[in-house]
This record gives C-alpha cells, structure tokens and sequence, in this order.
C-alpha cells in the first residue's frame, strides 16, 4: 500500500494521484508553511485527513484544529506576526464566523505572510447556502487565486504563500467543492527542508498593530496601496492563461472549475472562442483584460454565482471606452448552482448556440425511483434520542435545530427541527421564539462540537436574561457529520491527549440549575426527562448522549475480540404494527409487500437499541454472526 | 483515444470510494489519463453517493455530464436505476450488485421497491446493456464492491485495463489482511 504520510514527504520529485485537499498538503511544505490551523467543514476536512497521514514527529509544520474558524484565524495571524508563514483553512460559511477577525488581517503587516483557504461551496453539496467569498475579499481588500483542479491548487498555493511572504499580506486561495474532491495524476517538484529561525519576531516597530481611532487611516491606505501594487503585478504574477484561437469576433473570460467545463463542451460542439483563464481573479489585471475587450466584437464572462467580475469589466470598458458587447448574467438561474459542462452548455445554448453541446438525452422510458434522503447511521444515538423526545413534546412545540448529524432528525419520521440556521444559533432563536408566548413550549438542539463552537454565548444569554426555553445537547463524543474529529471534550486534541472539558461541567460552572443526563438507548428515561424539563420554568437543560456508533463500530471492528450481531424478527410475534421499520425507522429494517418485516443483514449491527420501540416485543436480542471484522 | 465517461453510485457506507479510487488507479496504471471526483460530507450518512471518473485525452473537468455516461457501476438495486436514468446514454452499459437498501419512503410504506425484474425492463426498453452481479458467498457484506469489480474486469468493461493493472491499483490502496482478502475475492469471480 502507498503510504501517504511518506509520500507528501518524499525528497525527490513525483507523480501521484491525489485529490486537491491532498495536494495542497504538499505544496504547505514545499512552500516552508510553519503553522496551519483549522475547524472541520465540508469540503475542506480532507486537508487535515492528509496532515493526519504524516507521522506528528515528522510534521514540517505545526496543526491544530481550534474550537472554531475565528479562533483559528487569530491562531495562524498571531504565528504570522511573530514572522511564520501561516494557513488557515475552513468551509465557505466558516468565513461568516472567522469575519470579525478576518476583515481586520489587511491592515496589519503579516511579516511571516499568510494563506487563508476557503472551501467555497456552488451547488450547496454540504452547506446551508450557496454564499460567494468573493465578496469578503473585496471587502478586505484581499488578493484570490482561484485554482481549476488539484494541480492549480498545488501551483496556486505557492504562488499565493510567496506573495503572501513578499508583501507581508492576507492571500485567499479559493477552493470550491468538486476543486477540493477532483482527483488526477499531479507532478509535485523535490523537496529539500530548511531549517528554520525560531526566534519570536514579533515587534511593534513591524505594526502599529493596534487600528484604533486615527491610526486605522495610515493601516487602510497600506491595504489599498497593497492592492494597487497587486493589480499592477496580476499580469506577471497572476498565473493567468490565454487560449488563442484567432477569433476576433467571440471571447470568454472565466476561471475556476467553470473554465474545465467550458472547455468539455468545447471538445464536443468543436467551439472555438477565445478564452481568457483568470488565476488570481481578485485584483483584475485591467489593461490585460481591456486589450482582449478591444480585440473582440462579444465576450461573455462565464461566472459561477455572483456577477463580481462581470461588474469589474464592464466598468474597465465603460472607463476606456471599448466598443464590445459584453454578455453576462441573464436571470435568476445564471446565479444559481454550480457551472458544470451541463450548466455552461445550456448558457452557450441561449447565446451562441454553434458552441453548445447536444443536450442530455432523457431515457425514453423511465422508471420513478424513491427518493433516498440522508439519513443517521443504523444504531445512532441521535435515532433512540428523537423516537423518544419525540414523545415527550406536544405536535404544537417549536422545535429549533442547529448543525450537525443531528440535523437529519428535522425529516421524516421523526420531526425533529423545524428550523435551522447556522453553528450555535439554535438557542438564540429559541430564546426569541419564546418571548410573549405562553402557549406552545421551546425546545432546541446543539451537538457537542457545535456547543463549544458557537454554542456556548448563546447558552449564557439564555441564563443571564432568564429564558424559558428547553436546550438538549446531543452529546456524541465527536464531531461526527464531518469525519469524527476530536473536540474539547473527548480528551484528545489533534496532536496528544489533552485534559477533557465535559459539557456537563461546563453547564454546571454557568450555574445551570436544572440538568437532565441520559443515555439516549433509555427511551423511557429520556422521555421522562424532556417531560420534566419542558415543564420547568426557566432555562433547562437535557444532556442526550450516546457514542457515534459509526465511530465506535469501527473501532470494534479492528479489535481481535470483536463479534458481530445482529437483531432478527420473530414472525410468529410480530403483528406487523411497523413501529420498527416506520416510526423508529432504523434503515436496519426491511418492509416487505406482504407487510411482514425483516432484518438487512448488510446494515444491522446489533446495537439492539429497536428492542424497545416494537409494541408487540417481537424483536429478537441480537444473536452473534460471521464476518465484519476491519 | 475518445473519451469514455463512467457514473458510479451508490448508498453512502457501502465502499464506493474505494472501488472509483481502484479503478481510477487501474486506468492509471494502464497509461491512460483518468479524473475523478467523490462525494464527501453530509450525503455519506445513508443518502446518495456518486463518484465519477472519466477516461482519455480530450477531458477537463471530471464531472459526467448528463446523459453522457458510457458505463454506469452501481452498488445497489435502486441507485441503479436512478443513475442510469438519468446518466447513461444508449447503448451504454448498467453494472450493479443486486442488493436492496430500502429508501426512507418504501420502508414508511409510501413506495414501491424496485424489483430485479423491473431493472431488467428499464434496461431493455432504454437500450441499455445490463451486467447483473450477485456474490451469495461473500465473506463480508462491505465486499461487493470487490464483486463488481470482478465483474467490470472480467467483461472487459474498461478499455485497455488489464487484470494486473486492476491488482497494482489495490496494491496501491490496501495491505496486510484486507488486501488479502480482497485480492483473493477477485481472482476468484475473475476465474467463475
């Protein structure tokens, strides 16, 4: 087996298959990154999965992931200042978090330099909105490189780490989904480690580091400076590329994954545009872009979400006056999802259609398939915890939801979550939820990641302003939605063991008074609980914990004692009242036409926790059976 | 050579990525240019995962477009038909492993299953060729994916992969015991 960890150490040049969220571990060495920091978010965790492959004792850099995106935006900015180069990585709406701290980094001198990467998300595959980065960015007066596939992301993450270290600046790289998860054969260059200078440099002769008052005026001119030198560096330094197929009547401007799309369905309508392929897409190189405005009758710029850059240009041709159609957004969809060869297509279809491909085919005879929903784990703690809580509430209740796998506890049928946000807001929008209402009682959820998060402010005011509201903490010991990370609480951090912060103690040290503890596999007792919290006047708490099966399976797996189990259903007993297969809905179990119910032997792995839930007791303990082992 | 496009779907736990890495590293090894791309994050958890790969010179980006796969590899009976429904092209090629996952609306009793019979249909009536696979023997549930790739090999279902470029890509990607037991499971469908 190739071993990873060797490999992205490797001395001597190679070749490999790797994803993006792969190579861009390589080019952080190449590069002499010192610090990296990170919160888990789709679709970024992958990076950390790559850093994990590498022996701690043989890391080039140091890593952690902190308690949240601002908390490790302020770890790699302070290793920056102290002459580190840094990198800080999260999902797209971990920059909403990190912002405070983020839209500031522009104004200091980084003098180690630093790489924020952001794992933008088109399509919205694993967030809770399509939000465009590009904006923050403009905002910050921050440089972007935009790579296309995982060997743009290893070359573009040089690129902005030695710009970064130049001008002691911010750079984004901007990543998005299926740039994060492409995988392809990359050639990487040799490596040789430096040896680097320890001291702390750190020294306010480097700054003012303290934008206060007056002294914000003399910081912000540096950012703008900062961004003109940029601009006027983009045509050298900006990694841009030119398709040149002598066509004067027909450009495209575009960057990113789009570009690859558009350029496969140019291999099959045999379009041939010229294109102008942007690598660092913020600032513009301008007079660049003016000289292929004034060489074309049309362009069009092919841009996924936001019309940023079609705004930039048509303010370079209204400045110089350049006599070119410029085609851009046309509606509402132009705006929405993500720029596949499909989506591109269709776009070309409507202006140009000699550069369309054909259009997908529909089957000429279908056949409806059910939908297939997300859903939790067979044996998730977060299953028992809903059947039961459900139970407990009236249909009438407000049921506030927050991120994670406890989210799925919002579908079918269970009905768990009626509404969702972001991070930690569940329990500020249950305290409004609760404010002139007597009649129908609040109840939100938190995972135990999240709690430490975001979580815990939100907590807090509802203690301090005295809510009446219902919190249940779903405790699984990890951050599971996201490839099971460790959190404060479970005892490890990235690196070594490290003393746990148990949510428990932490509720008590606010001076919770009413908290409810209760493994979720007793159903009964949580029932009971939530009763009794609903029921209290004020801000109560319910601890609903069980270990991530997944994780905990998989751990079993690997051990030489491990045995599988697994339930069955005595047909003689069972009446066929479904509880087990609809209501509990463990995807474990199997309805047949006949209505009588059976075990999916691929799925179940005898956690036993369905035994309780069938009214007519006709669920057999889990019997031991072959096979399973890792 | 032309550019040939394979969807791969299936319920998230079932070992997809492992059998779209294999692949993409068989074509590899075959000196033949290969992208891919997985589903990571949310879906994983018993929703839809798909992987995509495609093969040849004249590709970009390593998404499949719709309607346009040459060969579509499913791990279950339902994912099956959703895929080829809406990837496959004619005359294109439906590989899956004949097991049922129930979907959320079938086990609540608001939908039907798919049946084996019916995919058979569906493939006849949409001109799409069809390699059914079913292992009754199988050591581990978790080893269909090794079925199916049997299967693709054994049919010769990627052009100019050979049986030792399929084993220098598992090489690559397991060891120890679980390379064992899946190199064994192979060579053997290979010779069934």
């Amino acid at each position: 087996m190739k071993n990873l960890g060797e490999m992205l150490l490797q001395r001597e040049a190679f070749s490999e298959i790797v994803m993006g969220n792969t190579a861009i571990v390589r080019a952080m060495i190449e590069a002499g990154t010192r610090v990296v920091t990170s919160y888990p978010g789709s679709p970024t965790p992958e990076i950390a999965s790559a850093i994990a492959a590498i022996k701690k004792e043989d890391r080039p850099f140091y890593f952690e992931f902190s308690t949240n995106e601002k908390v490790a935006t302020e770890v790699a900015y302070g290793a920056a200042v102290n002459g580190h180069l840094s990198t800080v990585f999260f999902k797209s709406v971990g920059l909403n978090v990190a912002s405070d701290t983020f839209v500031q980094l522009n104004l200091m001198n980084l003098i180690g330099g630093m790489v924020v990467v952001l794992g933008d998300d088109p399509g919205a595959n694993s967030s809770q909105n399509e939000q465009d980065n590009r904006h923050f960015a403009r905002m910050s007066y921050t440089p972007i490189f935009e790579p296309a596939n995982p060997t743009e992301v290893y070359h573009f993450y040089k690129a902005a780490a030695a710009l970064a270290q130049q001008l002691h600046i911010p750079v984004i790289l901007r990543l998005t989904t299926h740039v994060c998860h492409a995988k392809e054969k990359v050639a990487f260059a040799a490596w040789q480690p430096a040896v680097f200078d320890k001291t702390p440099r750190f020294d306010v002769k480097n700054g003012p580091y303290m934008p206060l008052t007056s002294l914000v005026f003399p910081m912000k001119r540096r950012a703008l400076q900062n961004l003109g030198q940029l601009a006027s560096m983009s045509e050298k330094i900006g990694q841009h590329q030119r398709v040149d197929n002598q066509n004067r009547q027909k450009g495209i401007i575009t960057f990113g994954l789009p570009y690859l799309s558009l350029l496969d369905v140019l291999e099959e309508s045999g379009g041939k545009p010229d294109i102008f392929k942007l690598g660092m897409i913020y600032p513009l190189p301008t007079d660049m872009l003016a000289e292929f405005l004034r060489s074309h009758e049309e362009v069009l710029v092919l841009e996924e979400l936001d019309d940023l850059i079609e705004g930039e240009i048509k303010r370079i041709a209204f400045e110089r006056q350049i006599k070119v159609k410029i085609h851009g957004k046309t509606d509402v969809e132009s705006w929405v999802g993500e720029y596949t060869a499909d989506k591109v297509s269709g776009i070309l279809r409507n202006l140009w259609p000699e550069m369309a491909a054909a259009a997908p085919a529909s089957p000429a005879a279908p056949l409806q398939v059910p939908a297939r929903p997300a859903q939790m784990c067979p044996g998730c703690g977060h299953r028992s915890a809903f059947h039961a809580i459900k139970q407990a509430l009236a249909p009438v209740d407000i049921k506030v939801a927050d991120i994670g796998c406890h989210t799925l506890g919002f579908m079918p049928p269970y009905n768990m979550g009626e509404m969702l946000m972001c991070m930690g807001a569940s329990t500020g929008i249950a305290a409004g939820l609760s404010l002139f209402n007597d009649s129908r009682r609040v109840v939100c959820f938190l995972g135990d990641s999240t709690f430490f998060h975001a979580g815990i402010p939100g907590i807090i005011n509802a203690l301090f302003n005295r809510h009446n509201i219902t919190l249940i903490v779903m405790e699984n010991g990890t951050t599971a939605m996201t490839g099971h990370q460790d959190h404060a609480a479970t005892g490890r951090n990235f690196n070594d063991l490290t003393e746990k912060i148990p949510v428990r103690s932490v509720l008590e040290g606010l001076g919770i008074k009413h908290i409810f503890e209760v493994d979720t596999y007793q159903q009964q007792k949580l029932t009971d609980a939530v009763k009794e919290a609903v029921a209290v006047e004020g801000f109560a708490v319910v601890i609903a914990k069980h270990p991530c099966m997944l994780k905990l399976m998989r751990e079993q797996r690997r051990k030489d004692s491990f045995q599988a189990k697994m339930v069955s259903i005595d047909k003689k007993t069972c009446n066929h009242q479904h509880t087990c297969v609809s209501s509990f809905a463990c995807p474990t179990f199997v309805m047949n036409p006949d209505g009588s119910v059976d075990v999916n032997p691929d799925l179940c792995i005898g956690d036993g926790s369905c035994l309780q839930t069938c009214p007519s007791k006709a669920i057999n303990r889990p019997q031991n059976r072959e096979g399973g082992k890792e | 050579m032309s550019v040939f496009n394979v969807y791969l779907s299936g319920v998230g736990g079932q070992g997809i990525g492992l059998i779209s890495e294999v692949m993409q590293r068989s074509v590899d090894h075959a000196g033949i240019k290969a992208l891919g791309v997985d589903t990571h994050g949310l879906a994983q958890r018993g929703g839809i995962v798909a992987s995509q790969l495609r093969i040849g010179d004249s590709i970009h980006s390593p998404m499949v477009s719709r309607g346009k796969a040459d060969l579509v590899v499913a791990l279950e009976r339902h994912e099956a038909v959703r895929a080829a429904g809406e990837y496959l092209k004619k005359n294109g090629t439906l590989v899956y492993y004949n097991t049922s996952w129930q979907p959320l609306p079938v086990r609540m009793n608001k939908a039907e299953e798919i049946q084996t019979a019916q995919v058979a249909k569906f493939c006849q009536s949409n001109g799409f060729r069809l390699i059914e696979v079913y292992q009754s023997d199988l050591p581990d549930p978790r080893m269909q994916n090794m079925a199916l790739l049997a299967a693709i090999c054994r049919n010769n279902l990627l052009a100019g992969v050979r049986k030792e470029h399929y084993i220098a890509a598992m090489r690559d990607l397991m060891s120890g015991k679980m390379l064992e037991a899946n190199l064994g499971l192979f060579e053997r469908l290979l010779l069934a």
